[in-house]
C-alpha cells in the first residue's frame, strides 16, 4: 500500500494505534521493579563472576606479566589474557586495532590486560591484585594538542569543501577567527555495562548483553572465540540507558564472558562497577574547533573555514564516522557560499572514544553556532538576525558543503514561531535593562536552531529486519532488530503493527532482540530505530495481512478490495469476523502466519573519498530559546527558562517523542555546563563516578521549561507514517544554553570584547572567561587611550 | 543473627558479611532485584529503599540509599523495597503517577525514584517537607530530563489518599525485631577466609567496653562515607562498630546560649533547628548530599571524618563550635578547629570518639553566611566552601571568624583575613584589604573540582558577596527561587 503522505484514516476502534500518546510498553514493569535487566536475570547455578583487570599506565611496554599468583588465589576458576584467545584477539568494530586484552603494550590507563573468573566478584577482584605486571613507560600523548604535534592521525586529514573558500575569504568585507575547546561526555547510563554468558553444547554460547548492537557483539565474540557467528546467540530485552555508549563498548564484557564460559563450561557474568565502567569504556569525543569566517555588513556569511580536531583515543572504533558527522553538521542550518571543513582524527593514549547521542554532530554544530555568535557580536547585531540571514533556502542557497540539496528546511518557520511564543525580542530588551541595573547577576538569552541529517552515513547500515508470528488465538509475537534502551522503540513499532492489523496493542507481545530471530542487524543508533524497524515490521505485518486477505477473498468469494481490517475485526464483504477468528480459519486453511520483514532506506548515497553525495534521507529540525543567569562573583549559572519547538514530522507517539525532546535537551545541557571529564597528567581519569562527574539533577532543569512538538511538522519523504527520527536531534537544542551563557558573560565583561568561553561552561570557566574578557577589554581601552 | 522487617515480614538472617551492603543482599541473597545499583556510592539513588525505625512509640520511615547501609545496620529496622508497593497487584499511587506521566524511559532509575516519592507520599518522616526538586535531588535520571518525574511527584501529592504503611503493623514488627542485648558477631568469608567483626552497642557504657577491646575499630553512624571504603576502595574492615543504637548519642539539647548535637543525630533531624538559628547554614545543609544521604549521615560523622572538603566544618568553625570527645568515659572539649592537625590527621587518640558538637547561638551584631561552590547545585562535593561570621559594633568589626573548606589539607580558619577585618571599619576598603590578606592564607591545590587560581579567586569573591549581603545590597542568589524577584 503506497504511502500517500496523508495521515492514516482514523481508527478509533483500537488501543495503541499510531499517533496515540501511549505509555512505554514496560512502564508498569519498571515502576514495580519487575522489568528485568541483564543483572536481574535469575542466577544460573555455578555462576562465575568475571573481573577485568586494567592497565594503570597510559602508555607502556609490558615487560613481564606473571599471573601465577592470581591463578592460585582463593576462589579462582580461570584467568584469561591475550594468550588464551582461541580466535582473533580484537574487538575493533571497523578497523582491527583494538585488542580485547592488551598484547605486549598498553595504550591507555584503564585498558583491559587480563580477566579473572572466580566464585565471587570480590574473590575475582582480590585475586587480580596478586598479578605481577612490569611496565616500561613509553611517551604518552594524552591531549588533542599533544597528538597533533606528534602527528598521530588515525587517518589522513579529511576535507569537505564547496567553492573556493580561501579566495572568498580574502575577498570578504569582514573576517574573524576564533577557537573553541569542546569537552567530551560520559554516557552515565544508569545501568553499567554488563554481560551474562551461558555455555551451550558443541561450543555454542548464548550471551545476554546490554547492547545496542547484538549483531556486532555476536560477530566479534564469534571471531574472538574462533567459532562461526551461527554458534553465538546474543539477546537483549532492554538496556538501562545507552546513548551510544553500548553501540560498540558492550563487546568487551560480552566477549570476555563468552570466552570464560567456553573455557570453564560454566555460566559467567561480568558486571562493571561504575568506576571501572567509566575508566574502561569510551565517551564522547572532545574537540578543538577553529574557524575563520568572512562576512558582510548585512550579516551574510561569504566564506567559512573550519579546522576540527578530536581526541579519538587509542583505537579507531567509530571515530571516522563520528568525525565525518562533525563535518556534516558544521553548517547546522546555514548556507555557506564557499566552505572548507577540515577534520583531523587524533590517536591518543586515552580510552577510545565512541558513539554518543549526536555522534559528532553536536561538536560541529556548537562550533557553527559559536561562529555565528561572534559574527553577530562584531556586527553589534542580535545573533538571531544573523542566524535568520544565513538559513538554507530554496534555489541557490540550498547546497550543503557535501553537495546534498536541502529541500525540506523549516528552520525559518520554526524560529519565527518560537520567537513569538517565547517573546524573544521583548525578553532580550528586558535582559539588557536588567543587566544595566544588576552588578553581580547578569542574564543572557539565545535562540539556536537544529538541523540534523537522518540516516547512517555508512550506507549499508541503513537496512533492517523484523519477524512477526501470529498465533491461532490472534495474539501476535513481534520481533525486530532494534533494541530498547528506554527510547520507546518497542511501543512505537508495536503501534505500527497494531495499526496494520487493526488490533489492540495489548494483543501484540514485544520480545527480546535476538540474533537468532532477526540476523545481520544494524546498531540501534543514528536515531534510526523507528524509521528502519518500524518499516521492516510493517513489511512483515503486510505480508501476513496479504495472505489473510487472499485467504478470506477465496474462502468467502469476495474481491480483496471488499476486505477491511478495523477495530479488532475483519470485514469480509457482508461478514464480520474477529481478527482471531479469521486467523484461526486461515490456520485451518493452511496459511502461513509467520513472516519476516525487511526495509532499506531509498535514495541515499555518499562518496566518502570525495565527501560528496546524498548521505541523508531527510533532515529533522528544532529550535530552542534559553535564558540564563550567571553569578559574576562565582561563575555559577542557572537556566531560567527554555522554550522548545521540535519537528518530529507526524509523531508515531507524541508522549514518547516529547520525552526524547526534553531528555535530550537536559542531557545536552549537562554536556555544556556541569559535566566535565578531567584526565590528570598521567592520563588517569579523575572524574569516574557520579560523585565527581556531575550530570544534571531534577533541580537543574530550566526553572520554566516549555517543550512542544511542532504542530506543523511534516515529512516530505515516505518514512513510517511520515514521522521523523527524534533520538538525537533534540540533544543539540541545548546549544541555546551555551550561547545564552556566552551572552551573559559578554554583558558581565562590559560588552567590549567577545568572551573566550570553552565548553563545558563550568562555574570556573565562566568566572575565568569574565576575568579574561575584562582584562582584554581593559587592554583595549588602554590602547585606545 | 540479625533480625529486621522486610516488606511486611520479619526476617532473620544468619551469617551475613557485616560489610555486605543492603543493596547486594537484596539483589543477590533475597533475589529482590527491583532495587538497582547505579553507582554504589550514594550519588545516584537507584538503590533507594525505605527504612523504618522506632522513634519512641512512633515508627519513622525514610528514604535511604541501600548501597551505603551495611547489613547489620538494618538490624531492628523495617525495610521496604519497591516490590512491596504493588504486592497486592495494584499500583501504588506514586507508581500510577509515574506511569501516567510518562516518567519512565529506560526504567533503571525508576524504582529508586518510586521509593523516594513513596516515602514522601506516606508521610511517616518527621523531617522537613521538601519542594519536589529538592526531594528528587538524590535520584539521577539520565533519560527523561526530569520533567515528567516532577509532574508525577505533583500528581502523586494530589492523588486520593491510599497509604500502604500501617503504623500498627510496623510498630509490631519493629518491636519484634528489637534486640534485648548488644548485636555482636564475627564472620568468616567462606571463599576468602577473612574474618570480620561487628558490634552495635546500645549504651555509651557498652561502647566504652567495645572500644577498650577494639580501639582501632571503624566507627559508623550513617556509613555514607565508610561504606565507600568498602564499595569503592575495596578495603576490608576487620572490626566495625555502629553508633546507631546508642540513644545517648541521638539527642539534641538546646539552651539559651547553645545547641548541642549528639554525634549520632542525622542531618535530617537537626536541620530545621540549625536553620532556625542560622538560615544560611540551613541552606547549605539543604545542598549537603541529598535526602537519602541526610537521612543516614550525621554532623558527628562529618566532623569525625574530617575531610578537607566536608561541608559542615567550615561553618561550625566560623561559628566557634566545640567538639566533645570521649574515651573510656573521660570527656574533653576542644574548639573544633583544634581537632584537625593535618591531612587526615586529628588530635583524637585511638579509641577516642566524637560524642557531641556544640554550636553557640548568635549574638547581637553577628552576621553570618555560608557558601558552597560546586560544579552542580545539588548533591555535589564543594570545590570551595566559605564560612563567614563577623560581629559588628559601632560600624566596626569587633569579631571575625572566617573558615574554608577545599582550600587546605584540613578545614581551616583564614587567619590573615580575620586579622585584616578585626578592629577595622565595616567598609569596602576593609573588605578589599581582607581579600588581599585572604590571598595569603591558603595555597589550594588544583584537582578535578577546581584549579588553584579559581579557588583563590572565588574565595575572595565570596567575601565580597558576604559584605554585599550583610550591608543589605540587593544581590540575588542563583538558588532556585532566588531570582524570583530579580
Amino acid at each position: 500500500m503506497p504511502d500517500s503522505g496523508a495521515a492514516p484514516p482514523p481508527a478509533p476502534g483500537i488501543k495503541g494505534d499510531v499517533r496515540e500518546a501511549r505509555a512505554h510498553d514496560s512502564a508498569v514493569q519498571q515502576v514495580t521493579g519487575k522489568a528485568r535487566y541483564v543483572d536481574d536475570i535469575p542466577k544460573p547455578p555455578g555462576l562465575l563472576s568475571l573481573y577485568i583487570a586494567m592497565s594503570d599506565r597510559a602508555h607502556a611496554r609490558i615487560t613481564s606479566l606473571d599471573l601465577e599468583a592470581v591463578r592460585r588465589a582463593p576462589g579462582v576458576a580461570l584467568v584469561l589474557s591475550s594468550d588464551d584467545v582461541p580466535g582473533t584477539n580484537d574487538i575493533g568494530p571497523v578497523v582491527a586495532d583494538e585488542p580485547l586484552f592488551a598484547e605486549g603494550e598498553v595504550l591507555f590507563h584503564g585498558q583491559p590486560i587480563f580477566a579473572v573468573a572466580a566464585e565471587s566478584e570480590e574473590a575475582a577482584r582480590r585475586a587480580a591484585a596478586f598479578a605481577s605486571v612490569e611496565y616500561e613507560d613509553l611517551p604518552a600523548h594524552l591531549t588533542v594538542e599533544d597528538a597533533m604535534a606528534a602527528g598521530m592521525d588515525l587517518e589522513p586529514e579529511q576535507v569537505m569543501a564547496r567553492g573556493d573558500a580561501t579566495s572568498a575569504l580574502k575577498n570578504s568585507p569582514r573576517r574573524l577567527t576564533g577557537t573553541l575547546t569542546i569537552g567530551g561526555q560520559d554516557h552515565l547510563y544508569l545501568e553499567g555495562q554488563v554481560a551474562l554468558a551461558l555455555p551451550g553444547e558443541d561450543n555454542d554460547v548464548h550471551v545476554f548483553s546490554s547492547t545496542q548492537n547484538p549483531t556486532e557483539v555476536q560477530h566479534l565474540t564469534a571471531r574472538l572465540l574462533g567459532i562461526p557467528d551461527a554458534a553465538v546467540t546474543v539477546e537483549v530485552r532492554r538496556m538501562g540507558g545507552a546513548f551510544g555508549g553500548k553501540e560498540t563498548q558492550s563487546t568487551i564484557m560480552a566477549a570476555a564472558s563468552a570466552l570464560a564460559a567456553m573455557r570453564t563450561g560454566r555460566p559467567v557474568e561480568c558486571v562493571l562497577d561504575r568506576d571501572d565502567d567509566m575508566r574502561m569504556t569510551g565517551k564522547r569525543h572532545d574537540f578543538i574547533a577553529q574557524y575563520e569566517v568572512g562576512y558582510g555588513e548585512d550579516g551574510r556569511l561569504t566564506a567559512t573555514h573550519f579546522a576540527l580536531a578530536s581526541r579519538c583515543g587509542h583505537a579507531t572504533d567509530l571515530s571516522f564516522a563520528i568525525n565525518d558527522r562533525a563535518m556534516f553538521h558544521a553548517d547546522n542550518c546555514y548556507h555557506y557560499p564557499a566552505v572548507r571543513i577540515a577534520s583531523r582524527r587524533l590517536r591518543t593514549h586515552t580510552v577510545s572514544n565512541t558513539a554518543f547521542r549526536g555522534f559528532g554532530g553536536p561538536q560541529g554544530m556548537l562550533a557553527a553556532e559559536r561562529m555565528i555568535d561572534e559574527v553577530a557580536f562584531e556586527l553589534d547585531r542580535d545573533p538571531v538576525d544573523v542566524r535568520l540571514a544565513n538559513l538554507y533556502a530554496d534555489g541557490n542557497r540550498s547546497l550543503t558543503p557535501y553537495h546534498q540539496t536541502v529541500d525540506d528546511c523549516v528552520a525559518g518557520a520554526l524560529i519565527t514561531e518560537l520567537m513569538d511564543i517565547a517573546r524573544y525580542r521583548e525578553r532580550r530588551d528586558e535582559i539588557d535593562a536588567y543587566n544595566a541595573a544588576s552588578p553581580v547577576i547578569k542574564k543572557g538569552i539565545a535562540l539556536t536552531p537544529v538541523k540534523f541529517g537522518i540516516s547512517f552515513t555508512t550506507k549499508h547500515l541503513n537496512q533492517a529486519g523484523a519477524l512477526i508470528h501470529v498465533y491461532t488465538d490472534g495474539s501476535v509475537h513481534l520481533n525486530h532488530g532494534g533494541t530498547e534502551m528506554g527510547q520507546g522503540l518497542m511501543v512505537k513499532v508495536a503501534q505500527v503493527v497494531a495499526h496494520e492489523f487493526q488490533i489492540d496493542i495489548d494483543r501484540i507481545k514485544v520480545s527480546s532482540t535476538r540474533t537468532d530471530k532477526v540476523p545481520n542487524t544494524s546498531a540501534t543508533a543514528a536515531s534510526s530505530g523507528s524509521d528502519l524497524n518500524g518499516m521492516a515490521a510493517r513489511n512483515a505485518a503486510q505480508t501476513i495481512k496479504e495472505r489473510l486477505v487472499a485467504f478470506a477473498a477465496e474462502s468467502y468469494g469476495v474481491s480483496s478490495e471488499a476486505i477491511l481490517f478495523e477495530g479488532n475485526h475483519v470485514l469480509i464483504g457482508a461478514e464480520r469476523l474477529t481478527f482471531a477468528e479469521l486467523v484461526k480459519k486461515a490456520y485451518l486453511g493452511r496459511v502461513s502466519l509467520s513472516a519476516s520483514g525487511y526495509y532499506r532506506t531509498p535514495t541515499i548515497d555518499y562518496d566518502r573519498a570525495k565527501h560528496r553525495g546524498h548521505p541523508f534521507y531527510y533532515f529533522a529540525y528544532g529550535a530552542a530559546v534559553s535564558e540564563v543567569a550567571i553569578d559574576t562573583l562565582t561563575g555559577e549559572t542557572r537556566v531560567l527558562q527554555t522554550d522548545i519547538l521540535h519537528d518530529v514530522g507526524q509523531s508515531l507517539n507524541p508522549a514518547i517523542d516529547l520525552g526524547q525532546v526534553e531528555g535530550g535537551f537536559v542531557q545536552g545541557m549537562g554536556w555544556l555546563t556541569s559535566e566535565e571529564l578531567v584526565y590528570d597528567d598521567n592520563g588517569v581519569l579523575r572524574t569516574h563516578a557520579p560523585s565527581t562527574y556531575k550530570i544534571p539533577t531534577a533541580g537543574d532543569r530550566p526553572l520554566r521549561f516549555n517543550a512542544e512538538l511542532w504542530a506543523s511538522g511534516r515529512n516530505k519523504v515516505q518514512t513510517i507514517h511520515r514521522s521523523k527520527a527524534v533520538g538525537e536531534p533534540p540533544f543539540m537544542l541545548a546549544i541555546s544554553v551555551f550561547s545564552a551563557i556566552t551572552h551573559a558573560v559578554t554583558a558581565a565583561a562590559g560588552g567590549k570584547v567577545f568572551p573566550k568561553l570553552d565548553a563545558p561552561a563550568t562555574p570556573e570557566r565562566v568566572l575565568m572567561a569574565i576575568e579574561d574578557a575584562k582584562a582584554r577589554a581593559a587592554g583595549v581601552d588602554g590602547v585606545n587611550a | 543473627m540479625i533480625k529486621f522487617g522486610l516488606n511486611g515480614e520479619l526476617k532473620e538472617v544468619e551469617d551475613v558479611d557485616p560489610t555486605m551492603n543492603l543493596l547486594d543482599w537484596l539483589r543477590y541473597q533475597a533475589r529482590l532485584t527491583g532495587t538497582k545499583e547505579g553507582c554504589a556510592e550514594g550519588d545516584c539513588g537507584a538503590c533507594t529503599v525505605v527504612v523504618g525505625e522506632l522513634r519512641g512509640e512512633e515508627p519513622v520511615y525514610r528514604a535511604v540509599n541501600a548501597c551505603t547501609l551495611f547489613m547489620p545496620m538494618v538490624d531492628g529496622r523495617d525495610v521496604v523495597t519497591v516490590e512491596h508497593l504493588s504486592a497486592d497487584g495494584n499500583l501504588h499511587p506514586v507508581q500510577e503517577a509515574m506511569v501516567s506521566c510518562h516518567a519512565t524511559q529506560c526504567g533503571f532509575c525508576t524504582p529508586g525514584i518510586v521509593m523516594t516519592l513513596f516515602a514522601d507520599y506516606e508521610g511517616r518522616d518527621p523531617g522537613p517537607k521538601l519542594p519536589t526538586e529538592d526531594l528528587l535531588a538524590g535520584n539521577l535520571c539520565r533519560c527523561t530530563g526530569y520533567g515528567p518525574i516532577v509532574k508525577a511527584a505533583e500528581a502523586a501529592k494530589a492523588a486520593p489518599e491510599a497509604k500502604l504503611l500501617d503504623s500498627e503493623d510496623g510498630l509490631e514488627r519493629l518491636r519484634a525485631a528489637e534486640r534485648q542485648s548488644m548485636l555482636s558477631y564475627r564472620y568468616q568469608d567462606p571463599v576468602l577466609g577473612d574474618t570480620k567483626a561487628f558490634f552495635a552497642p546500645r549504651t555509651l557504657a557498652e561502647l566504652d567496653d567495645v572500644l577498650a577491646a577494639e580501639p582501632n575499630a571503624t566507627l559508623v553512624a550513617g556509613a555514607t562515607d565508610v561504606a565507600l571504603w568498602v564499595n569503592k576502595d575495596h578495603r576490608t574492615l576487620p572490626v566495625t562498630v555502629s553508633l546507631n543504637d546508642i540513644a545517648e548519642l541521638r539527642t539534641v539539647e538546646e539552651t539559651d546560649s547553645k545547641l548541642t548535637i549528639g554525634a549520632g543525630v542525622r542531618y535530617s533531624d537537626v536541620w530545621e533547628r540549625i536553620s532556625a538559628l542560622y538560615p544560611s547554614f540551613g541552606a547549605m545543609i539543604r545542598r549537603l548530599g541529598a535526602v537519602q544521604v541526610r537521612n543516614a549521615g550525621t554532623i558527628g560523622g562529618n566532623v569525625a571524618n574530617g575531610s578537607p572538603i566536608g561541608d559542615t566544618m567550615p561553618a561550625l568553625i566560623a561559628l566557634g563550635a566545640t567538639v566533645r570527645l570521649r574515651k573510656q568515659g573521660k570527656l574533653r572539649t576542644l574548639p573544633l578547629e583544634d581537632l584537625y592537625l593535618d591531612y587526615q590527621t586529628q588530635s583524637r587518640e585511638p579509641g577516642e570518639i566524637v560524642e557531641a558538637i556544640t554550636i553557640p547561638k548568635p549574638t547581637r551584631g553577628q552576621h553570618d553566611a555560608f557558601y558552597k561552590i560546586s560544579k552542580r547545585f545539588d548533591q555535589d562535593i564543594s570545590a570551595v566552601c566559605g564560612a563567614f561570621s563577623v560581629t559588628l559594633g559601632s560600624g566596626k568589626v569587633t569579631g571575625a571568624r572566617v573558615a574554608f573548606g577545599g582550600m587546605a589539607a584540613t578545614p581551616k580558619r583564614a587567619a590573615a583575613c580575620e586579622k585584616a577585618l578585626i578592629g577595622q571599619p565595616w567598609t569596602e576598603e576593609t573588605i578589599a584589604a581582607a581579600k588581599t590578606a585572604l590571598g595569603t592564607d591558603f595555597a589550594p591545590i588544583s584537582d578535578m573540582r577546581a584549579s588553584t587560581g579559581y579557588r583563590q579567586l572565588v574565595a575572595q569573591n565570596l567575601l565580597t558577596r558576604f559584605f554585599l549581603e550583610a550591608t543589605g545590597a540587593r544581590v540575588p542568589s542563583l538558588d532556585r527561587g532566588g531570582l524570583v524577584d530579580a
